[in-house]
């Protein structure tokens, strides 16, 4: 395995009096899919939301690609070329899909070729482009909110449930449009309940439970191992 | 007993007992302690403002609400009792009428802005407040008919309380016994019961919802506490509070106009005297009526005096002219707010 | 994991009243104007009352869209914005008295001028002093609402007070350049030129800030900012500065506002700001905080309501906006446009 892009060394976090991470150690290795799964509640999402600096670690250090970054403003994370998919998609209802994806591209116009890519992955964003992106649907939403991730290369996605609350038909869109993603050699930190999805894209995977991550691997090894699962996760995921 | 007077809100610091201890005794004993006209209008002032500071606190400090109507309310019970005794002719009946009237108008209307301000977010009720307290003010003035416009109403309270009445003949300890002495024990009395009543509600259980609400409104409302009707609630008492210390004003005045009971003046003065006394600390209502009333009658001389010793040096006689009190004011203030908050009260208990 | 099927693209479809009524706000304005009529009964009259009312409505909408936009940025509300209007006025009067000897020529070219000048003397110093105000009085207190309304009242008192120490404790009387005295009689009635001036400024100065916010970038950043600005700074933004760069562009708009204002009254005061701002606040709250379209219809009816209650009876001019408030409230609690917060 190559050497991690992104290093988490016991980190803690805290929101208001609770606190949420307790020593969050992780490792994401440069290319290809991390997985991090566990229950509800264990502080995935707070783990993205700390890496991307709109919560900050009390405690613990954060590395990406080099740097320490635990103190560096989110605008800064986010220029560095980590792009981000929050749990809420964070969608600008008032703007269009257009206005939405010229905002995305930070560094400037989005590149014709990648356009032309992602609109042939989403293909409702080339039907909608003029439209306000609050009239889009849940799975529309969330394909804008992705492809706002990918309007340009960062060498670090994070994406947070992007298939919650959505229909198998679009979940399989998206899943697709990750495998592209995947196979042009993104890194990606994926937070995914569908396990089906997890089982299909990822490469390695770390458990969370208790603000902690208590168990890392290949994603393999714990896609063949009920009762692996069944003691970190509390369920078996092989039904879904 | 002493204690259950209180609520149990002890002072919880010897500095601050002695404080208020010797406040309470100078106001108790004013006319007595400093004779002259000039301090008792001094006492007597002090004495409704620390009611008026305290209701507006039960807003302001206890569930987090700003208002800019507070002046409204403070002169809606001062024209109540002006308009009272104007019409039904002088006697105790038409201070009484107008007193009950007046608190009974300003929570009605305090009422009306909660609902609709409360419900959608705390910072309209600012903004509504301030715009209808100005339309108020403008209007108070130009009804003239009615309010007596800009120049305001002078009339006649029961005899019994003016100085051409003297119950006893003679002096005691260098003060005559006349009807302004009597005027002044029920101003000190009803303000001193007016203050104990607030100091209940904020150590009531209704007291303590309100502080959990300022603390955290959304975990209040999730425990089951309706907030909106709390905040609307604590709105209301305090406006009829601060209606029946307009009241009190306009009997010791014996006249209101806009400038002494409506103006936005006055509501910054309010402002000062709570932050600098101490938010949500009831006692913080009387410090800061107390020093911003001797300061206000007594400062600005000093700031003349000031003004004419630098009257070479450029700008510095302009910045300290009796007429920009209200810059230093505004600068205490300011400085208040960001270094210490829990204000005088605070750093004598030591939790600032 | 099976492949995907066609995904069929599918917009919901809005009934036509549905699409109508966001755009509703719209028509309460020709509908002030009906009603206006209908109560004056006299042409010449109402086409004068509406004229200034709608000049005043320009006024007060430059004077409330900065606020209404730092309030959606950034969920700061500003008490103290009534400061930079009374400072702007002082400022351009300042330059319009030292620049007597163009604004009494009878040219309009050199009047234009004179006013220009000053305008852009007032917004650039209310412009800085925007930039301080924000470093001193308003950093410390982000996300507090209670200090925040609290200092920047303060920072009001301060502000209106140094205006006397520095011009005076008078109100300064002022008379209009040469060429925007007097009026033009239209369809019999007088309308006087300096309201269609501010009419046509104010047009004009709406028609920038829209084109601004809908086809820039940096407008981008602010409609996005309202509405999620955790996301925007996500995205690599650094919102705080956009804020700064609004915070300061709406301490100008209102000197600019105050010059335009003092140039109406004939008059400038230390207080003006403060008054002024009544409206601007009942203005801010119907529109909707955080929307501009909001603010700037609230801005026409404000004015309108103001101008045919003085008409018609004079000491209900303010309370009349007063129900107007009440009124708006009772249909949309939230104001007539209010912006959708992601969180």
């Amino acid at each position: 395995m190559s050497e991690p892009i992104l290093k988490l060394s016991g980190v803690h976090t805290n929101i208001a009096q609770y606190h949420i991470l307790q020593g969050v150690d992780l490792e994401v290795p440069s290319g290809g899919v991390t997985m991090l799964l566990g229950r509800n509640g264990v502080g995935k999402t707070t783990t993205l939301r700390t890496i991307m600096g709109l919560w900050r670690a009390h405690q613990g250090t954060i590395d990406f690609d080099g740097a320490d970054i635990t103190a560096t403003p989110t605008p800064a994370i986010a220029r560095r070329g980590v792009g981000f998919v929050p749990e809420d998609m964070g969608i600008f209802s008032d703007l269009s899909v257009e206005e939405n994806m010229i905002l995305a591209a930070a560094d400037g116009p989005i590149d014709k070729q990648r356009l032309d890519w992602l609109f042939t992955v989403f293909p409702p964003l080339r039907t909608f482009w003029k439209n306000p992106a609050g009239n889009l649907s849940g799975g529309q939403k969330q394909m804008l909110s992705i492809a706002r991730a990918m309007a340009q290369e960062r060498r670090l996605y994070l994406i947070d449930e992007p298939t919650k609350g959505l229909a198998p038909a679009i979940i399989g869109t998206l899943a697709g449009a990750l495998r592209d993603l995947k196979a042009q050699g993104a890194t990606i930190l994926l937070v995914e309940q569908n396990f089906a999805v997890a089982k299909a894209l990822g490469d390695s995977c770390a458990v969370m439970d208790d603000g902690r991550i208590v168990w890392t691997g290949a994603m393999v090894e714990l896609a063949e191992d009920a009762a692996l699962q069944e003691r970190l996760m509390g369920l078996s995921m092989e039904a879904a | 007993m002493l204690v259950n007077l209180l609520s149990g809100d002890r002072p919880r610091s010897r500095m601050l007992t002695l404080v208020l201890v010797a406040i309470l005794v100078g106001l108790a004993f004013a006319p007595f302690l400093f004779p002259g006209t000039r301090s008792l209008e001094t006492a007597a002032r002090i004495c409704i403002f620390i009611v008026l500071v305290a209701s507006y606190d039960l807003m302001l400090g206890y569930s987090g609400i700003v208002s800019f109507a507070h002046t409204m309310f403070f002169g809606i019970g001062a024209y109540g009792v002006a308009l009272a005794s104007t019409h039904m002719g002088r006697g105790f009946d038409a201070l009484l009428t107008g007193t009950v009237a007046g608190a009974l108008v300003a929570a009605l209307l305090a009422l009306i802005i909660g609902l609709f301000s409360l419900r959608v977010r705390a910072i309209f009720f600012a903004m509504i407040t301030l715009a209808v307290a100005s339309a108020v003010a403008v209007l108070v003035s130009q009804l003239s008919g009615l309010t007596g416009g800009e120049d305001g109403l002078n009339y006649r309270i029961p005899r019994a309380l003016t100085p051409a009445f003297k119950f006893a003949d003679g002096s005691f300890l260098g003060v005559r016994m006349n009807g302004k002495l009597l005027n002044y024990y029920l101003i000190f009395i009803a303000s001193f019961v007016l203050f104990l009543l607030l100091l209940r509600i904020v150590n009531s259980p209704f007291g303590r919802v309100l502080q959990a609400i300022r603390e955290n409104d959304f975990r209040a409302e999730s425990i089951g506490y309706r907030v909106v009707l709390y905040r609307t609630v604590a709105t209301c008492i305090s406006a009829a509070v601060a209606a029946i210390a307009g009241s009190l004003f306009a009997i010791w005045l014996r006249y209101v106009g806009p400038d002494t009971t409506l103006s936005f003046e006055i509501m910054i003065d309010i402002l000062l005297m709570v932050v600098i006394g101490g938010m949500g600390t009831m006692y913080g209502a009387v410090i800061g009526a107390t020093l911003f009333v001797i300061a206000q009658n007594y400062l600005q001389n000093l700031m003349g005096v000031a003004a004419e010793t630098v009257s070479a040096v450029p700008l510095l006689p302009d910045l300290l002219n009796p007429d920009r009190w209200l810059l230093w004011l505004g600068v205490l203030f300011v400085l208040s707010v960001y270094f210490f908050p829990s204000g005088v009260v605070g750093r004598l208990r030591g939790t600032s | 994991m099976s492949i995907a099927p066609e995904h069929v693209p599918k917009m919901e479809t809005a009934s036509l009243g549905e699409r109508l009524a966001p755009h509703a706000p719209l028509l309460l304005v020709p509908v002030l104007m009906i009603l206006g009529f209908l109560s004056i009964t006299n042409t010449s009259s109402w086409l004068t009352l509406t004229v200034s009312g709608l000049a005043m409505g320009m006024m007060i909408f430059i004077m409330a869209s900065g606020l209404t936009l730092v309030f959606g940025l950034m969920d700061v509300i500003n008490f103290g914005h009534g400061a930079f209007v009374s400072v702007g006025a002082f400022i351009g009067v300042t330059i319009l008295f030292a620049l007597g000897g163009m604004t009494e020529q009878p040219s309009i070219l050199l009047n234009l001028l004179a006013v220009l000048v000053a305008v852009t003397g007032a917004m650039a110093g209310t412009a800085i002093m925007g930039w301080a105000f924000e470093r001193v009085i308003v950093k410390p207190v982000y996300g507090a609402h209670l200090k925040q309304i609290l200092v920047t009242m303060g920072g009001l008192i301060i502000v209106e007070q140094l205006i006397h120490v520095v011009w005076g404790p008078d109100e300064i009387f002022l008379t209009r350049p040469e060429t925007l005295k007097g009026a033009v009689t239209f369809a019999g009635a007088a309308i006087e030129k300096y309201r269609l001036l501010a009419v046509a400024i104010g047009l004009v100065l709406f028609l920038v800030m829209r084109w601004t916010l809908k086809s820039t970038k940096i407008g981008l950043i602010v409609r996005a900012g309202v509405e999620n600005g955790e996301m925007v700074e996500a995205l690599g933004y650094r919102l705080r500065l956009v804020f700064i760069a609004v915070f300061v562009a709406g301490s100008a708009l209102a000197g600019l506002g105050g010059v335009m204002w003092g140039l109406y009254q004939e008059v400038v005061t230390a207080h003006m700001g403060q008054q002024i701002m009544i409206l601007v606040f009942i203005v801010v709250i119907i529109g909707g905080l955080g929307s501009v379209e909001g603010c700037f219809i609230g801005a026409l009816l404000v004015g309108l309501m103001q101008n045919y209650t003085a008409f018609l009876e004079p000491k209900l001019a303010l309370v009349s906006n007063i129900g107007l408030m009440v009124a708006i409230l009772m249909w949309r609690p939230q104001g007539m446009m209010p912006v959708v917060k992601a969180k």
